[in-house]
């Protein structure tokens, strides 16, 4: 009797549960770290506009790309944009959702946030080990007015690979040939000095602990933490502060090109108010979706998030991409993602 | 408060005497309309255990197997080569595990050498020393700092015990054993309060529980007549701890100073937070570096391509044979210690 009235209640409750699923659909995502808070911000707010849900695993750009490889998700995502070869090689579209800046970060007696200027030549060669202390002349020199202590660097990087690393590293190839010929750009580095961090958490500990230390960390850790970042003299000689307007010129002044898979990293773009230091974060999608309704809710879902998204991406500090962008990348949608009998999906 | 931990100490005694004394009455007690039913218990249970026990043998193959499946192409492209390198530069995908392997190695060497005579110390207080009113909380105290999850230990490392480190300790440990020549080699360079020292320090921090819980249990196995004896001969407590308890208990001992190796070898999260991360050879032990497991918490979930994730993942295999090589010598010496006593006697 109790046994066949707990079996009942089992088919009904499983009944209910595929029905309720049968009605939305959840679009499946995994990858990047550093866009999971804004992701996760929007795909709470766009369940209660269109009952669609999103299921984002912040597992690492890596895991996301093998994941989106091996179509286990609906899409992927990724700090470090795939090259056309790479994508072509995998079947794969890609394009930038989100906007953050990376910024250096010190540690220095009596320095307000804002005051200390630095330029990618010598940011480069602090990171190489080649600028030991604070009074190096060539600190010294651009930074007119302020009182630079005697004191050893203490160079702190992150130790888990990251997206902010790929872009921090991205721009000190650009601005220094020996770092390009030395430790090179990616997720991951050989560090030539100082010691590493886990995270930006970790980063930050270490430079608020350590005197004399400079670390680099995302844009909204260092504002949330109230780190004194230094200013960056940007392609264009000009000195600016990391903000929104910054992250913002830069973006507009990237080139955005669909045919080769948006590949753009916003680092040392030109523009008198550009930060130099800025990098988007991509999604990754398969060109021939098996399940073509579960990649138009995606597609649905990024439209929304850039139609509606921006207020809250400026409210945790993320730069919202420029309309003319996003107007790029939604119609480079329809000739790209298709499904199996070659019809547009979106 | 008592009935709470009275259990903690009584409980293998008990437990012991209950079998006892249940295995006796049951075998006569057994009907023959339901002794089918229990033989049929019998060999179902048998057959259960016996599963679950093959089951732990297999999934150890199975992780090894997989292990090396899955770090071939760092297997094939670097070969034995692998272990002696010291260069991991993710950008030109040219990986070596020898920076990993030492600070594994050498982080777990310092947690040792602080933790074993401090263990030991605590053991004998407890067990020799210590007066009744104050064995119960100091032992219970000891196991609560056991259950403290790793992470903790990591960030009461780094935003504790770190800055008082390079503050007051290291600059005079650098002062005096920095200007030793030979070893002075060990204690060089600024004093940042991360380092080797400290992910060594703070791994003796937290292995010392584990095995100060086991030797003051196995000491406490010891009969009271042996000691007594010795006592009566004039011992102290000295020669009754060095020539009677550790004699007797030395197998369980070793047993203790492994379990907390096992743990240092292989923690993660403590280490990562102290350890600097540094993928460089430095001699001094106050310097970063970084040891396997904090290099795969570290890098894995980033990794592209191949070359990457297999090398890491060769990583891991290197731990694997580090610990079962770890625990195969601590067999094969108490084997030999076995035999030695049995050629003595």
């Amino acid at each position: 009797m109790s046994l066949s009235r707990i079996a009942k209640s089992l088919v009904v409750a499983a009944a209910v549960g595929l029905s309720g699923m049968a009605q939305a659909i959840d679009i499946t995502g995994a990858g990047a770290t550093f866009p999971y808070p804004i992701y996760a911000k929007w795909a709470e707010a766009y369940k209660a506009s269109s009952g669609n849900g999103l299921n984002y695993q912040s597992i690492g750009s890596g895991g996301g790309i093998k994941q989106i490889k091996a179509k286990t998700v609906d899409f992927g995502a990724s700090d470090k944009p795939l090259t056309k070869e790479e994508l072509d090689k995998d079947n794969l579209v890609q394009w930038p959702m989100i906007i953050g800046g990376v910024v250096p970060v010190v540690h220095l007696e009596g320095i307000k946030p804002g005051a200390l200027k630095l330029t990618g030549a010598v940011l480069a060669n602090i990171y190489l080990g080649k600028i030991k202390k604070w009074n190096d002349a060539a600190i010294v020199e651009i930074n007119k007015g302020l009182t630079l202590p005697n004191q050893d660097i203490v160079v702190v990087a992150r130790s888990d690979g990251s997206g902010t690393t790929f872009v921090f590293t991205n721009y000190l190839s650009k601005v220094s040939s020996d770092w390009k010929a030395g430790p090179g750009s990616d997720t991951s580095v050989k560090w030539p000095v100082g010691i590493n961090g886990k995270g930006n958490e970790g980063v930050a500990s270490y430079v608020t602990q350590q005197a004399g230390a400079i670390g680099y960390v995302e844009y909204a850790y260092a504002l949330q933490n109230k780190m004194t970042y230094a200013q960056m003299k940007n392609k264009d000689g000009q000195f600016v502060g990391p903000d929104d307007k910054t992250f913002g010129a830069a973006a507009a002044n990237g080139s955005w090109k669909a045919e080769l898979g948006f590949y753009e990293i916003l680092t040392d773009e030109p523009g008198k108010d550009s930060w130099p230091i800025t990098g988007a974060s991509f999604i990754l999608m398969q060109k021939v979706q098996d399940k073509p309704e579960n990649a138009k809710a995606a597609l649905n879902f990024f439209e929304w998030a850039y139609k509606n998204g921006s207020k809250s991406a400026l409210e945790l500090d993320y730069i919202p991409m420029p309309a003319a962008v996003t107007a790029l990348v939604i119609n480079s949608w329809k000739s790209q993602i298709k499904d199996a009998a070659g019809k547009p999906v979106y | 408060m008592d009935a709470v931990i009275i259990p903690f100490h009584q409980a293998p005694k008990t437990d012991k005497m209950t079998n006892h004394d249940q295995k006796i009455p049951q075998q006569p007690a057994n009907r023959s309309p339901k002794e089918r039913l229990y033989r049929l218990g019998d060999i179902v249970f048998e057959n259960v255990t016996r599963f679950f026990a093959f089951l732990v043998l297999a999934t150890l193959i199975a992780i090894l197997i997989s292990l090396v499946i899955t770090s071939m192409p760092s297997l094939k492209a670097f070969g034995f080569g692998f272990l002696f390198s010291d260069d991991w530069d993710p950008v030109r995908e040219q990986f070596g595990a020898m920076i990993p392997i030492y600070g594994t190695l050498v982080s777990s060497l310092i947690a040792m050498l602080i933790a074993v005579p401090i263990s030991f110390g605590i053991a004998v207080f407890l067990t020799e020393m210590a007066p009744n009113w104050l064995k119960r909380p100091l032992g219970t105290a000891i196991e609560l700092l056991a259950a403290i999850p790793s992470i903790i230990y990591g960030m009461w490392g780094l935003f504790v015990f770190t800055p008082v480190f390079s503050e007051y300790v290291q600059p005079l440990i650098i002062g005096t054993l920095g200007n030793i020549p030979g070893i002075g080699a060990l204690f060089q360079g600024p004093p940042m309060g991360i380092g080797m020292l400290t992910a060594g320090i703070i791994l003796a921090i937290m292995v010392i529980p584990f095995i100060s819980a086991v030797m003051r249990d196995v000491f406490e196995l010891v009969p009271a007549v042996l000691k007594e004896s010795a006592y009566g001969l004039g011992a102290t407590t000295w020669e009754v701890v060095w020539k009677v308890v550790l004699p007797y208990t030395k197998t369980g001992v070793v047993g203790g100073i492994m379990l907390g190796l096992g743990r240092a070898l292989g923690e993660t999260m403590a280490v990562t937070f102290v350890i600097g991360n540094a993928q460089r050879f430095s001699t001094s032990l106050l310097a970063p570096g970084n040891s396997i497991a904090s290099s795969l918490a570290n890098e894995f979930s980033e990794a592209v391509g191949d070359l990457y994730t297999s090398s890491l993942i060769e990583l891991g295999l290197i731990l694997f044979l580090i610990t079962t090589i770890v625990l195969a010598i601590a067999k094969m010496m108490l084997l030999r210690l076995g035999r030695m006593e049995g050629a003595a006697s």
